[in-house]
């Protein structure tokens, strides 16, 4: 069995390129060293990333899967293996194993649908790749509505993709917003949670939250105050993971294994798993 | 069924160790411990092991590969190699019934090769216990102590031991070691079935019942206010997850050796502090909830996940050596009082 | 035999309970069988009288869960200690890790505790085990009852007890006993008469069967860090199980040299080591050593006290002096 593929054991990835978001975000795209995509995957998927000797980390997957030559992985640096990251130049190997998870249901219960995406600060990055997998094919979504917001503008991840890309798309409208006032900004200033509220979206949609907890919880009261059913909003969850294949034990939530039964959950799925994610 | 002298029994261990390595239990002055069989060698009769069998497939340490950094350039080394075959002797029911419980962990898809590589090539002898002790409890998950599964199983008699192959792994070995055992019929193996059966039903733990945990009870447990009380003590060591025979919780880790890096991955517990410690939080911050997912794991979850299979086998050994003496047994009669008065 | 009763102790912390002294109780609560006691808080005479156990399974040393439980409330918690038990205790408040005047402390005399692994070893399948003055009785499922000596399964530490003397209390039970002049130092001195080959093949030997469950750290009084070196990513020590053979050792001699000076030799590491490793050998040894160099010293013998390994006077042993007294060992 031991020419059986082993699931632990990665390979290897070039950083081909390395974008600086924000202050304590940056993008890194990576390939094989024969310069092809590593693995395929859906949107919500992740990847463990390592530097032997740092350690692993799960990322999700940022880019689309529409994309052929390529992955990104949008970091926040914050903690061992993500300084290390965020340390690296072009050229820097790292290993590279997955896709882990599931994938939101973007070709099921997605299918025909109005889109309204919500997301704060770096949780954009999971979201990142089905809001391009809608883009990609637009004609299988209806109307796509993107609510995104961050401490400040200079926190907002991917911002040249949104006013360059997203925003231009038809169909697609972007709502973006900043914690506190800026003297450079004249977009809406004020906390996710509240501006959903204050957009006040019908309620025919699925919607995707991804962001801090504290955003989740308030902006999912949000959704439901002006009439959205659990069921019809998903969004990942995030915790610790070491094997990415739901046998460590570390990111177990009841009878669940983020790694494997999740990341992405619909909120009243979420009910069901005991409050301790 | 074939039998043997115990007075040959050191021909049939050499004839084994012959072909594969055996393992069997030994006594040394800190209890018995499954050790390599050689020249000399005499088995245990102590009823088990201080540390569980599972280190044979899941030993505590292992290295999963290594690296070779140069400047930016990272080469990848499978270090996996096909293992020998092996032979396990003298395992007890509860710990054999561990290895199906490990075994739908690992070789669920994806197959952990590390432990498959192991499985197929380990051999498992049971032995039946014809002297459970007081921390016994197999029988309320539903173990008969009496009819261990396994490769091969054994009974041993005062003066003989009765073996009977139970898988093709076991009847290769078995015909192997034909020349040294002697057909029989199994009228003493059915008498000494009986008796045990007989000191199960007397053991103070004979009535423990798992009725009312299982799968999909996960709400009905979880806020039981009792979860405080029965951890207020726990050190939160990881004294009775690494002496179980299902506790298969694990971390990975890179070590540099100073001439290269090896990934390894260790027994790691759901009851320490780092368990799930993320760089931004952890979800579980006090030793309760910590205490909490280890029962609510052997009890409800893995039985959630696996057709109503617990991953607790009544061995006894969290109760022998938990330091503040908290354990399985008293949890369950503490939460799943309906049938445990 | 324990000279004072379970109910004069039940009696005690009822009393207590009932004028208000105390908020709660930290004492020994009964088991399955009768030797797997457990620390527990008690809060009413009901579950004292239903629940607390004073016997020969009595070895949990509850110093350290004060730490945690006197945070808990603003009422003073009752807690029952043994002589050694006590020095854990004036140790801590040495390095002020809990507020003694949150703390009631009855002092009770302690006839030494059994090692149950002795206990298991002389006996399978224990139906009940009672105590007779000096003989204990163990009704065993399948062999009938077996009546051994006390003195014979009694714990190390309490063979080699230090001390009968409570050095803190709020009150005691019964009578108060002396310093004693134990012989806990001679299995040190055999180890020190090892060659360094026999002695390593010795440590080999033992700290090879470790697993690392840290036990010993987490049951330890003298292991109170917030955070332990052990547990941090960044120190690069952060393995839970051993990456090499050096490591086991490495983590017990790490330990050892952390609680120097501060150790009072309770010998709770011994206790709950499920491997039984006498870890307590460690401790014993830089004991002895600070008594050979820098004169007698026990850790919490009173509160304050300065351990000589962190206090310096100028009648200090050099290393050199150390080496020409001829001790190898230094």
């Amino acid at each position: 069995m031991v020419d059986m593929k082993e699931t632990l054991i990665p390979v290897v990835g070039v950083v081909t390129d390395i974008r600086i978001d924000t202050p304590d975000v940056k993008t890194f795209r990576v390939v094989t060293p024969d310069g092809k995509k590593a693995f395929d995957h859906m949107p919500g998927q992740c990847a463990m990333l390592s530097i032997p000797g740092v350690g692993e980390a799960m990322f999700s997957i940022t880019s689309s899967p529409t994309n052929t030559e390529y992955m990104e992985f949008s970091i926040k640096k914050c903690g061992c293996v993500t300084e290390w990251l965020h340390s690296m130049e072009v050229g820097q190997q790292i290993t590279i194993r997955g896709p882990y998870g599931n994938a939101f249901p973007v070709d099921t219960a997605f299918a025909g649908h109005d889109m309204l995406f919500i997301a704060g600060g770096i949780g954009l990055a999971p979201l990142r790749s089905v809001i391009n997998y809608c883009r990609h094919y637009r004609d299988r979504y209806g109307k796509i509505d993107i609510v995104y917001g961050s401490r400040s503008m200079q926190d907002l991840v991917d911002y040249r993709e949104i006013i360059e890309e997203w925003s231009k798309d038809a169909g697609v409208s972007v709502h973006l917003t900043i914690d506190r006032e800026q003297p450079e900004w004249d977009g809406h200033v004020g906390f996710v949670p509240n501006y959903v509220k204050e957009l006040g979206f019908s309620t025919d949609k699925i919607a995707i939250l991804c962001g801090p907890p504290i955003m989740i919880k308030f902006t999912l009261a949000g959704l439901q105050e002006i009439g959205f059913d659990k069921t019809q909003v998903y969004t990942t969850l995030e915790l610790r993971m070491k094997c990415g294949v739901g046998k460590c034990g570390r990111c177990n939530v009841g009878a669940k294994y983020v790694c494997k039964d999740g990341p992405v959950f619909r909120c009243d799925q979420i009910d069901e798993l005991p409050d301790e994610y | 069924m074939r039998k043997i002298s115990l007075a040959n029994l050191d021909a049939l261990f050499a004839a084994i160790a012959a072909e594969e390595t055996l393992y069997l239990p030994q006594d040394t002055e800190k209890g018995a411990v499954y050790a390599e069989w050689c020249e000399g060698a005499t088995l245990s009769n102590a009823l088990n092991t201080v540390r569980s069998p599972k280190d044979f497939f899941f030993p505590q340490t292992e290295n999963l590969m290594d690296f070779k950094v140069e400047g930016k350039s990272i080469e990848i080394i499978d270090t996996r190699k096909e293992c020998e075959d092996f032979v396990i002797f003298g395992v007890r029911a509860c710990d054999v019934r561990s290895f199906e419980v490990l075994d739908r962990v690992f070789l669920s898809e994806p197959v952990d090769t590390y432990y498959k590589n192991r499985r197929d090539h380990g051999v498992i002898i049971s032995m039946a216990c014809t002297r459970p002790a007081e921390t016994c409890f197999c029988q309320t998950f539903g173990i008969d102590a009496a009819a261990p599964e396994g490769d091969i199983v054994c009974h041993k008699t005062e003066d003989t031991l009765y073996l009977d192959a139970k898988t093709e792994k076991g009847e290769t070995l078995l015909a192997r070691l034909s020349a040294l055992t002697e057909e029989c019929d199994t009228s003493a193996v059915e008498a000494q079935q009986a008796l045990i059966r007989e000191r199960m039903a007397k053991l103070p733990l004979a009535n423990l019942s798992a009725s009312d945990f299982g799968a999909d009870k996960t709400m009905e447990f979880f806020n039981r206010p009792e979860w405080k009380e029965l951890s207020q003590s726990c050190l939160g060591c990881g004294t009775c997850t690494f002496v179980c025979p299902t506790c298969q919780c694990y971390d990975i880790k890179d070590f540099d050796t100073g001439h290269g890096i090896k990934r390894f991955r260790c027994w790691d517990s759901c009851m320490y502090s780092e368990f799930t410690r993320m760089a931004h939080g952890n979800n579980r911050l006090t030793q309760v909830e910590r205490f909490r997912q280890r029962f609510m794991h052997k009890l409800v979850y893995y039985p959630t996940n696996n057709d109503g299979l617990f991953s607790c086998v009544g061995c006894g050994r969290c109760l022998a050596k938990c330091p503040i003496n908290m354990n399985i047994v008293k949890v369950m009669k503490t939460l799943g009082g309906k049938d445990n008065g | 035999m324990q000279e004072i009763t379970r109910n004069a102790l039940v009696e005690k912390a009822s009393a207590l309970l009932a004028d208000g002294t105390v908020g709660r109780v930290l004492a020994w609560k009964r088991g399955e069988f009768d030797y797997d006691v457990t620390p527990a808080v008690f809060q009413t005479a009901e579950e004292l009288a239903r629940d607390l156990v004073w016997n020969d399974f009595c070895g949990a040393n509850f110093s350290k869960y004060l730490i945690k439980e006197t945070e808990k409330s603003d009422e003073k918690v009752l807690v029952f200690l043994k002589p050694c038990d006590t020095y854990s205790f004036n140790q801590l408040l040495t390095e002020h890790r809990f507020n003694r005047e949150k703390v009631y402390v009855i002092g009770v005399p302690c006839a030494g505790m059994l090692d149950v692994e002795k206990v298991k070893k002389s006996a399978e399948g224990i139906a009940s085990i009672t105590e007779d003055s000096d003989k204990i009785v163990i009704e065993t499922l399948f062999d009938g009852a077996l009546t051994l000596d006390r003195a014979s399964l009694l714990a190390e530490r309490c063979i080699n007890c230090k001390s009968k003397k409570h050095t803190a209390y709020d009150e005691l039970l019964g009578e108060d006993g002396e310093v004693l002049d134990s012989a806990r130092f001679d299995e040190v001195a055999a180890i020190e008469a090892m060659t360094p080959d026999e002695r390593f093949a010795f440590w080999q030997n033992e700290l090879s069967r470790c697993i690392r469950c840290n036990a010993c750290r987490n049951v330890c009084p003298a292991c109170t860090c917030e955070k332990c070196v052990f547990d941090n990513p960044a120190s690069g020590l952060e393995n839970k199980a051993a990456s090499d053979s050096f490591e086991e050792k490495m983590f017990h001699i790490i330990r050892a040299f952390h609680v120097v000076g501060r150790c009072t030799d309770c010998g709770e590491c011994s206790r709950v080591c499920p491997q039984q490793i006498p870890l307590h050998l460690l401790n014993r040894k830089f004991i002895k050593d600070i008594d050979n160099f820098y004169g007698e010293y026990q850790a919490g013998a009173e509160v304050g006290s300065r351990a000589p390994i962190v206090d310096y006077t100028t009648e200090d042993l050099e290393p050199n002096e150390a080496v020409e007294r001829g001790d190898d060992n230094a």
